[in-house]
């Protein structure tokens, strides 16, 4: 029935190369691709044929991007989507090219064919430059630590490859790559659509006495071999088969043998190794960097994931040890990152419930400077310190290495940033180290817990407009349907928290910043938080909104000003006329309405019917 | 005595490595999950793996989803390697064909009846990890694929919006009614699967290997796949055949070609 076959051969197959192409929308990666692939004749047959049937139905010329271009999306709207592989032959050896988009929102498709390549063609248009994409993706290349770039210098044919003003690009190029710490391995004047000096040699560009692209990519080294390197594993999963553990794990670098002493993980408990596993297989006692394997223990250990196995004996073959980690960070959500914000540190098989500490520096993509800012914006780059509850083990980042490659999720176990580790951080002069610990409890337990999902409804208006009656009516009607409800109102809040502040803008301000902590630690334990706060001015609830983060919800009491006025509950509105109290909200100092409220509740009719709007809203909110 | 060293690692000893991290990485994060087991050559590469990556065994359920127009050599070689491998299977089958999309070309609609064979069969035991052999080479909206790509609960693919995935740390969504398709095949090209095949002696259908000058390089159901003319009849000769070859592997299956985005349309619903 079956077909078995002579054993297996001894023939050893060459090990594929990945290059990623990077460069500014349109300065002609997909362009370059359809190329190589039509030099190296790489295309199957056929291809060319519907490439060209594509292009004809679209009243295009040929057009090679339409090889990656593979979805109808793409070749409707002429984008490239996501990121993708074709492997090509040169000279015998594989490459596999990485095509990533060059549109700045799908950063986070780019880095997923960027990662694990082993050179970029960063491809820049010999008439336009170095844009802002060639400097993010320079940038990028640089984080994800690519070790060879080379530089295309496309469309070179729009200059008449003139050597003065290729020179120029040249040059700005090489300023911006320098800057990053990127070795550059050739700079090459090209036409990717013509095939000058792709693999050809352009007799337009006879002064320019470098290698063809072919040329340069087969010139790309393997990566060096890590076995030299001291061991690390880091346990990927702990089985146990037929009565026997197994250590399952890839090793990162270094080789390990029958006999070695490793230590275990943090916990510092050491090992011997009795047995290399591997499933049919022939028996080695040695196995070395990027094997897949699986280890026999003696004493006969229970590590847990995330454990890292390293040489003992030699505090020279250790990992680095610290419980505040520099990172630089690349950030792929689409809303910015705060100091405070709480996520996983996902390291190789490792996870740890980390803070971010400080933001210490935020890169503008403008000229590469650093400088230093509140928030990360999305798709940006930042230098920030990571707080750890405990001591980690970790090797620093390196170019080509699978050492210290940080990753952060959020607590919906979404990758939201990339963050390789540079080192331990050195405290802050001058100012007290803060050491955040991080809630191990996750949403989805908590959640369980309280039956349902927790949120903040910070409700603004004027003084007297009905904001805390709403509140507590809402508290009382939540309160019996069994929902976990905190009211957080300004005067309540000024008789003990805030007993110490007034009601100058900087007291207000600094006020509502311990509102906004106390409704987020509340949030954090599952609560949901009526705050019931005047809150004036847009720039303070923006404030609070950084703080609370994506479970605030701004209420707007829309109450009449006069209404409000004639209500005056406490009889404030008569004393700021008098000119008893000053800065008063709604007399003496402006009131700034929310300009886009995610509830409107009106204030100026019945109550059970405004109580009911926001009840309704925070049912949505926590369904 | 000099010591043994490490071996050194070819082409093939690095897509293994790679495709035992993944199996493992689903195996720990996505519980419970499943392989699917289609009886073609590169889910059976994967079984293979997951043996390799589970010391000889395959601690999970391996699904077939059945359309019931399998040739009748790809049954027989089910029953006798569930056993031989000691393999948990579990049966799912097919609506009939008239309840599929009515605008989708015939080939492919026959072919959408496994995706919603297949949705059923996750919807049931409801699989958070579903593990599949396709690869980037076979087919170009495959190429866009993630090695760990999530499905809402409708079980659509959404393109547009997949999660970023570097560095190995793959998307694990923990929401009721998403699963993951898992791809640790991804990587490998089919003279990949071929050479692998050969090297670990890897039992095929025989359905592959010609037989009166002609031979299938891709199965799929009896009424919508075609042979192609070879006369390779051992792995040694498709080998030989493939590092020649300038067509596709999946030139023999008829939903590829019936329109220009008959096959993106199927993957977006949740084919393979």
């Amino acid at each position: 029935m079956t077909q078995t076959h002579s054993p297996s051969s001894q023939v050893r197959h060459g090990v594929s190369t990945p290059i990623v192409i990077v460069g500014h929308v349109d300065h002609g990666k997909s362009t370059l691709i359809g190329r190589l692939l039509y030099d190296t004749d790489s295309l199957p047959d056929g291809r060319l044929v519907q490439i060209v049937e594509s292009s004809r139905k679209r009243g295009l010329a040929v057009e090679w991007s339409f090889l990656l271009d593979s979805l109808q999306i793409e070749r409707d709207q002429g984008v490239t989507v996501d990121s993708t592989r074709i492997p090509f032959q040169l000279n015998g050896r594989d490459f596999v090219i990485v095509d990533a988009p060059g549109h700045r929102q799908f950063l986070r498709n780019m880095i997923t064919g960027a990662a694990d390549a082993e050179a970029a063609v960063l491809v820049v248009d010999a008439a336009e430059g170095v844009r802002e994409q060639t400097r993010r993706h320079a940038m990028l290349l640089r984080l994800i630590g690519i070790n060879h770039v080379i530089v295309l210098l496309n469309k070179a044919d729009s200059i008449g490859f003139d050597e003065a003003k290729l020179k120029q690009v040249e040059g700005d190029i090489r300023q911006l790559l320098a800057r990053l710490e990127i070795n550059v391995n050739q700079v090459i004047p090209a036409s990717a659509r013509d095939g000058d000096n792709i693999a050809t040699r352009s007799e337009k560009a006879d002064w320019y006495k470098g290698p063809t692209l072919l040329e340069a990519l087969s010139l790309i080294q393997p990566p060096a071999s890590r076995h030299a390197l001291p061991f690390r594993m880091p346990v990927q999963d702990v089985y146990r088969f037929e009565g026997i553990r197994y250590v399952a794990g890839r090793i990162e670098r270094g080789t390990v043998r029958e006999g070695d002493r490793l230590v275990i993980g943090g916990q510092g408990q050491e090992a011997t190794v009795a047995e290399v596993c591997r499933w049919h297989a022939p028996h080695h006692p040695v196995a070395g960097a990027g094997e897949s394997i699986a280890l026999r223990l003696e004493p006969d250990l229970v590590p847990d994931r995330g454990d890292l196995l390293f040489p003992a004996g030699d505090e020279a073959a250790a990992p680095q040890k610290a419980a505040r980690l520099k990172t630089r960070l690349f950030w792929l959500r689409g809303e910015p990152l705060r100091v405070g914000e709480s996520f996983r540190l996902r390291l190789a098989t490792a996870e740890y419930d980390v803070t971010v500490a400080a933001i210490d520096a935020v890169v503008d993509l403008d000229d590469l400077s650093l400088s230093p800012a509140d928030e990360v914006p999305p798709d940006g780059f930042a230098e920030i310190t990571l707080a750890v509850a405990r001591n980690i083990l970790f090797d620093p980042f390196a170019p080509g290495m699978p050492d210290g490659r940080g990753v952060l999720v959020d607590r919906h176990q979404k990758i939201v940033g990339g963050a390789p580790l540079i080192g331990p951080a050195a405290l802050s002069e001058g100012s007290h180290a803060i050491h955040p610990t991080a809630s191990g409890v996750s949403d989805a337990v908590r959640a369980g817990l309280r039956g349902h999902g927790r949120a903040v409804f910070w409700m603004t208006g004027l003084p007297g407009a009905g904001k805390s009656t709403i509140a507590r009516y809402a508290e009382e009607a939540l309160s019996r349907e069994g929902l976990h409800v905190t009211v957080l109102d300004g005067d309540t809040v000024r008789s003990g928290l805030c007993s110490d502040l007034g009601f100058s803008p900087e007291d207000r301000r600094e006020n509502i910043r311990r509102v906004a902590h106390v409704a987020r630690i509340l949030a954090d334990a599952g609560q949901i938080v009526l705050v019931a706060l005047v809150s004036p001015l847009v720039r303070d609830r923006a404030m609070a909104k950084t703080i609370i983060g994506e479970d605030w919800h701004e209420v707007f009491v829309d109450t009449a000003p006069e209404l409000c006025r004639s209500r005056d509950p406490k009889g404030l509105y008569a004393q700021a006329e008098e000119g008893r109290i000053a800065e008063f909200t709604g007399v003496s100092s402006a009131y700034e309405p929310p300009e886009q409220p995610d509830v409107i509740v009106p204030g100026d009719g019945d109550v059970a019917r405004s109580v009911r709007h926001l009840t309704d809203a925070v049912h949505k909110a926590v369904r | 005595m000099a010591l043994e060293e490490a071996r050194t690692m070819d082409g093939l000893d690095q897509l293994e490595a790679q495709s035992i991290f993944i199996l493992r990485e689903a195996y720990r994060k996505l519980k419970p999950m499943a392989l699917l087991w289609s009886l073609g050559k590169d889910s059976n590469v994967m079984v293979w793996l997951a043996r390799k990556a589970f010391m000889g065994h395959v601690p999970f359920p391996v699904m077939h989803v059945d359309t019931g127009k399998k040739f009748p050599e790809m049954y027989d070689f089910r029953d006798e390697y569930t056993k031989k491998w000691n393999l948990d299977l579990v049966l799912g089958d097919c609506p009939p064909v008239e309840e599929m999309d009515p605008s989708l070309p015939p080939a492919a609609r026959s072919a959408a009846r496994k995706t919603v064979g297949l949705a059923n069969l996750i919807d049931k035991h409801k699989f958070r990890g579903v593990v599949a052999g396709i690869r980037r080479d076979e087919q170009a909206t495959r190429a866009k694929e993630r090695v760990f790509s999530p499905r809402g609960a409708s079980h659509q693919w959404d393109v547009r919006n997949q999660p970023p995935e570097f560095w190995d740390q793959y998307a694990t969504p923990y929401e009721d009614g998403m699963h993951v398709r898992v791809h640790p095949l991804l990587a490998w090209r089919e003279l990949d699967i071929w050479r692998y095949i050969e090297r670990e002696n890897i039992p095929l259908v025989d359905l592959y290997f010609a037989k009166d000058g002609k031979r299938y390089r891709s199965l799929g159901d009896q009424d919508i796949t075609s042979p192609i003319e070879s006369n390779a009849s051992t792995v040694a000769e498709v080998i030989a055949e493939l590092e020649t070859s300038r067509t596709s592997e999946r030139a023999g299956r008829a939903m590829d070609h019936e329109s220009e985005d008959a096959f993106e349309r199927l993957r977006v619903a949740g084919y393979l």
